[in-house]
This record gives structure tokens, sequence and C-alpha cells, in this order.
């Protein structure tokens, strides 16, 4: 293909760039969520992310106590005390007593207020007013500065958000409503597969049209009719109606379709001498299925348990559906969702849960990523 | 919590061991029934004749049943359940459908819909179309193309969070702590509450389906690029074709059919989309979608499933000439098998 190229550098160049940029519009996204979550959680509303290597600084306000609080040193009346209070420490570079001048006067320095009334403010925020006369008035000195905190990182929202937030507990739900709900469609799916591929029967060409046009039924038009049947179960068993194991039969439902379909046009593909010499040799359907044809399948069994992992992980509408709220069912998803809205502005908590949340997926897909792209191949362009 | 693990596991090794028992029994079964060895000639002929009708139905089996439970079932009792009132219980005919052409609410959802499908199928082909030709240009494509790929693997919810931080708001003049808006102020304008301003926040719910699924369409669309026969871009250099015309008048029509597969499937996907709009604004600032308003129905005020199961009704009917098309277009290809 490099002969469509004009080779000229600038164009080569141009290509360099601009694939560039793409690569950057689809990562920076995540990669910001990545490194708030590692941010302390005062840092993260005090500047944007990609600051996060710099010191943050910013310019604040702040009062000197009131006159009440004054002493008496030396024949002058003095105020004292720390900007900061109690509260965080941070490095005060510069102050000052005008709005328009903040960053006047560098810390450490006493600055003449004039009528002889100085103030010094010092970077750890530490300050001295002091005045040949009497301080007066209920409110104490408007202060401006600049303080700057060095970048702190650490790992306490994660220590936060999966132990007192609950997204642990709902790790491990998820984990529980993933794997069953992978793992039993594969095989049911690989023998319908092999049969539809296969074996000659009456109805077959229906089958395969019918699992075709399921493929791509909504799953809105599943939803309350199953809703209905789970209640009614439920009623009539005298049992719960969300269930994990109602969970696990509906993933497998809603993935049997494209599971068959995946399977079916891979297994219609393998050579048909071997199949036919070991029918001569005897070996019966069920032999040919186990001792060839699973075997043979490998990849492309692998190809789908990796898009039903992801797809159950990520679901949202199922889980919301068919299970619980309550901490010993909710999945991550539904997690998620109800942390953004109860927790809608903490950051730190938001941006650690989703990086909970996308962590699994992330690893399943670089390492298993040749597998997922053969599925993806084969599951929709042979679809047609 | 080790409990949940416990029955986890148990059910893997029921679910697992109890699939192969059925088949492995089941088959054991039908050749105990209608035995081909050890019996004479014409015994033996006939009852493999019978074992061939059966055991068909003994592979497919299990998997329609679940097929029909899950899909086929109520596929049927949706378009039923849409002619009954709220509870599922009287005949109400026509009206749920008559309330759909008259609320407010299903008709906003019903053009934002139309937005979606008109904007992010597009862009996603368009988008990864572009990114595979680039990528296959340059020694390091592979990585950009992983890099680039990688939304796909994030679930809805969790790139709406990530989106939902993109577009964080503060006031004017305050630390923007949204990338978007820091980028806003930094050139002088004006922060903007993204998710809703109305209109417009439907473009910004967009972004975050275009940016997981440009990686489905770049993977697709590079592949079949590689599957363009050599001689026909060469035979257009010769003839001094230049790159927007190679691209245009020699690719792109040779991949048309990716290009429909690829543009069908997001589609559909559209149709559904539930989740980034549920999270992102639930559906405010004139945000709705059909399938967040469903699900809207289907719990609101203890649900209404008429209405519920119209809107999916009306989901589904978008569907079906893509649905027609696919099985017309299979039904072409194992025609001969």
């Amino acid at each position: 293909m490099a002969v469509a190229t004009g080779n000229s550098f600038a164009s080569r160049f141009g290509v360099h760039i601009a694939v560039l940029v793409f690569v950057a519009i689809w990562t920076i996204p995540t990669l910001g969520i990545l490194v708030s979550s590692l941010r302390d959680k005062d840092q993260i509303v005090a500047s944007g992310w990609w600051n996060s290597f710099a010191s943050s600084s910013q310019t604040e306000a702040g009062r000197l106590p009131p006159a009440s609080a004054q002493t008496q040193k030396d024949g002058k009346y003095v105020l004292e005390g720390n900007i900061f209070g109690d509260g965080a420490k941070r490095n005060i570079s510069a102050f000052g007593v005008k709005a328009a001048a903040p960053t006047q006067y560098p810390a450490g320095t006493a600055a003449d207020l004039g009528d002889g009334v100085t103030l010094q403010v010092n970077a750890d925020g530490s300050f001295v007013m002091a005045s040949p006369k009497a301080f007066e008035g209920d409110r104490g000195q408007r202060v401006y500065y600049a303080s700057s905190a060095p970048p702190k990182f650490t790992t306490d929202n994660y220590d936060t958000v999966l132990f007192s937030e609950g997204i642990g507990r709902s790790f491990m739900n998820s984990l529980t409503v993933t794997i069953p709900a992978t793992v039993i469609p594969i095989l049911i799916a690989a023998f319908a597969a092999y049969a539809l591929a296969w074996m000659r029967f009456p109805g077959r060409a229906l089958l395969i049209a019918v699992i075709i046009g399921l493929l791509v039924v909504p799953l809105q038009m599943s939803l309350i009719p199953l809703l209905k049947l789970y209640n009614g179960v439920g009623t009539f068993f005298g049992v719960p109606s969300k269930t994990y194991l109602g969970i696990w039969l509906a993933h497998t439902g809603f993935g049997l379709p494209f599971a068959i379909y995946l399977l079916r046009s891979y297994i219609a593909g393998l050579p048909r001498e071997i199949m036919e010499s070991a029918r001569i040799d005897g070996a019966s359907d069920f032999e040919i299925f186990v001792k060839i044809v699973l075997p043979l399948s490998f990849p492309v069994l692998a190809s789908f348990a990796i898009f039903q992992f992801l797809w159950v992980w990520n679901d949202l509408l199922v889980a919301m559906v068919f299970l619980g709220t309550a901490p010993d069912q909710i999945v991550l998803t539904a997690k998620l969702n109800a942390l953004l809205g109860s927790r809608g502005g903490n950051w730190e908590i938001l941006t650690t849960s989703a990086f909970i949340t996308i962590i699994v997926p992330l690893i399943v897909f670089f390492s298993l990523q040749r597998y997922f792209v053969r599925g993806l191949l084969a599951g929709s362009v042979k679809g047609g | 919590m080790a409990a949940q693990i416990f029955s986890a596991i148990f059910v893997i090794i029921i679910g697992v061991g109890g699939c192969v028992a059925y088949f492995w029994g089941a088959n054991k079964l039908l050749d105990l029934t209608f035995p081909s060895r050890g019996v004479s000639g014409t015994a033996a002929v006939n009852n493999l004749r019978r074992q061939g009708l059966v055991r068909p139905w003994l592979f497919v089996g299990p998997a329609l049943i679940i097929l029909t439970i899950y899909l086929i079932y109520p596929v049927i009792a949706t378009l039923w359940l849409s002619f009954l009132d709220r509870g599922g219980t009287s005949f109400v005919g026509f009206a749920n459908y008559e309330w759909a052409l008259r609320d407010q609410d299903l008709r906003n959802a019903i053009l934002n819909n139309l937005l979606w499908l008109a904007v992010v199928p597009a862009a996603c082909t368009f988008l990864g179309l572009i990114i595979a030709v680039l990528t296959d240009k340059i020694w390091w494509g592979t990585i950009a193309k992983s890099l680039i790929f990688l939304p796909l693997a994030i679930s809805f919810v969790g790139a709406s969070v990530i989106w939902k931080f993109i577009y964080e708001y503060r006031g004017e003049g305050q630390v923007q702590i949204g990338l978007l808006n820091a980028i806003i102020q930094h050139f002088g304008g004006q922060p903007q509450v993204w998710i809703s301003l109305p209109f417009w926040n439907n473009f910004f719910l967009m972004i975050i389906l275009i940016w997981i699924q440009t990686g489905f369409a770049m993977v697709i669309l590079s592949s079949a690029l590689r599957g363009i026969p050599e001689e026909t871009l060469e035979a257009a250099v010769i003839d001094g074709a230049n790159p927007f015309q190679i691209f245009w008048k020699i690719m792109v029509p040779q991949i048309w059919g990716t290009i429909a597969v690829v543009w069908t499937t997001i589609t559909i996907l559209v149709l559904k989309v539930f989740d980034i709009v549920l999270t992102m604004t639930n559906g405010q600032w004139n945000s709705q979608v059909l399938a967040n308003l469903m699900f809207d129905w289907m719990f609101r005020g203890g649900g209404d499933f008429g209405r519920g199961a119209t809107i999916a009704i009306i989901i589904m009917v978008a569907v079906i000439p893509i649905m027609v098309w696919n099985i017309r277009q299979a039904n072409k290809e194992t025609g001969g098998h």
C-alpha cells in the first residue's frame, strides 16, 4: 500500500502528525482518570490533572484574626498565627494586601503597610503583623497569597473506594456474574454450531436464518416478558426473582445467537476431508465433534469467550433489570452508575472506581487482542 | 462473600458438567435405543437412519430451548404486551400506539435517536477509514491502532465517567479541572455546562460512542483495505492518480461491502444506546433516547409494561430492514453449501 502515498518528506511527516493527534485524542481521556485516581483528593479539585506533575499553585485569600486577638510585645501591638490554621501545609511564595496586587511582597519579607504597620508572611504560612497603635475592628486584615503544594500521589483513593465505597464487593459480584455467563454458552453453542454446519436435517436452513435474525434483535424486546416471567417463577416457587442463576441464564440466552453464528461459520470452514476420513474410520458424529472439531476450533472458542466476557462484564442494562441493587448483588457498572448519582462531585471516588471497572477488560483485551480481532473480523465481515 | 465465590465455582462445575453429561448421555442413549452394531444388516441400516434423524436435534436442542425462552418467546410476548394496559392484564387495542404518536417525550426521543443515527455511524466509519489508511503507512501503525482500539474494551458507564470528567464545569474564572473547559478558558472562551446545553448536549454524548466505536470500524476496514489487490493501486499510480483520487476512486469502491457492514453494525448499536444517556443525563435537558425512555417506563411508578413494550417495538421496527438484509446476504452465501 506504500505505493499509494506521495513519498515526499512533508506528506510522510503529515501522516505521522495526524496519527499522533488521533492517538492523543483516543488515549488522553483514559489517561486523565488514571492520573486523577492516583492524586491527592484535594489536589484533584485544585488543579487540572494535566498539571499534576507540577506543584499546584494558586492564589488564595485569607483574613487575619480580628483586633481582639492582639497581644502587646516590645511596646507594639502584635497579631501572630498561621494563615493555614491547622490545615494542610503549603508553600507560600508571595503575598499582598490588595486584590489588585496579590503577590506584591515575596514571602519572608516585612511589608510596610503605612502608619508604621508591618506585616510579614513566611513561606510556611506563619505571619506577624505589628503596629505602634492598637488594632481596631472586628474584621481582620485581608491577605492574599500565592501558595503551591508539591505534587502528591497516593493510593488512598483505591483504599477508600475498594473497602468503604463497596467497589471491592461489586468487583467480586461482577466476577460472579461474568465467569459462569461466559463459560456456560460455549459448549451449548459449539454443539449447535456443529450440527448446523455438518449434519443434514430438515429445518436446518430455517434455523440458521432464525439465528441470523436473532443476532440483531434488540435486547429491549426481551426485557419486559422476561422480567414478568422471572417475577412469576419467583412468586410460584417462593424464591427471590433476582438471582445470579437468573442473570447467568439471561446472558447465556442473549449471547447464544452470536456464539452459534460465529462458531458455525468457523466450523463450516474446517476441511471436509478430515471429517470424512474420520467417518470412514467409523467415528460417530459425537466422536468427530469431541476429538476433531473441538480441538481445531480453539481459536474461535477463545474469540467468543473474550467477546462474551467483555460484553457481560461491561453490561449495565441486563444487570439493572435482572439483579438487585443490594451490596451482595450490585455489579461494578451498576455501582459506578449509582456513585455518579450519590458522589457526583467526588472525582477522587469516581475516577478511581471507573479505573477499577475498566482495568479487567483492558487486561483481557491487551493480552488476548489477537483472538479478539479475529472474532471481530469473522463476526462481522462474513456476516454481511 | 466466600459463599458467593464458592457458589460461582460450583455453578461453573455444575453448568459445564451438566452440559457434558447431557450431550454425552443423550448421545449414548440414542446409540443404545437404536443399536447399529451387533444387529442384522437391514436393522442396522434402519437404526442408523433413525439415529441420523434424531441426533441433530440432540445437538441443537439445548440451544434451541434457551433461544426460545430468552429471545423468540419474548419477541412475541412484547408484541402482545404492547396491546395491553400498564399491568399487562387487559387488552387496550392500539391505545399505547396512539399514546406513542402523541407523546412529546417519545417524539423527542425519536428525534434524538435519528440524530444519533445520522451522526454516529457516519463519524465512526469515516474516522475509522481515515485512521486505517493512515496507520497502514507508518512503522508504528500497529501500536497506534491498538491504542485507538482500546476504548472498545471499556464499558459505556466507564467511558461516561471518563468523558464526564472531560466535560466537568467550574464557574467562570475558577480553575477548570475538566479538560474541555480548561482549553476553552485558556484561549479566552467562556466555560460551559456541556451536557445540559439543549440540542448540542446530544453531540457531546455521541462523542463518547464515537470514541468507543471508531476502533471497531478501523479494525474491520483496515483488514478490508489489505484485501485490495495491489495491482489496482499500482495501475492507478502509473496512470498518475493523486492520493485522494486513489482513496476515493480506487480504495473506497472496492471495500464498499465492508463499509456497509460496519455502518449497519454501528446503526444497530446506536438504536440500542442506553448506558451513556442514563449515566450522563438520564434523558434530561432534551437528551432522551428510546432505549432509556423504555427503561424509564418499565420502572416508573411501578412500571407501565404496555408503553415500555410499545417503545421496544418501535426500536425493533427500526432494526427489521437490517435484519432482513442480513438474512438475505447469509442465504446468498450459504446457498451453495
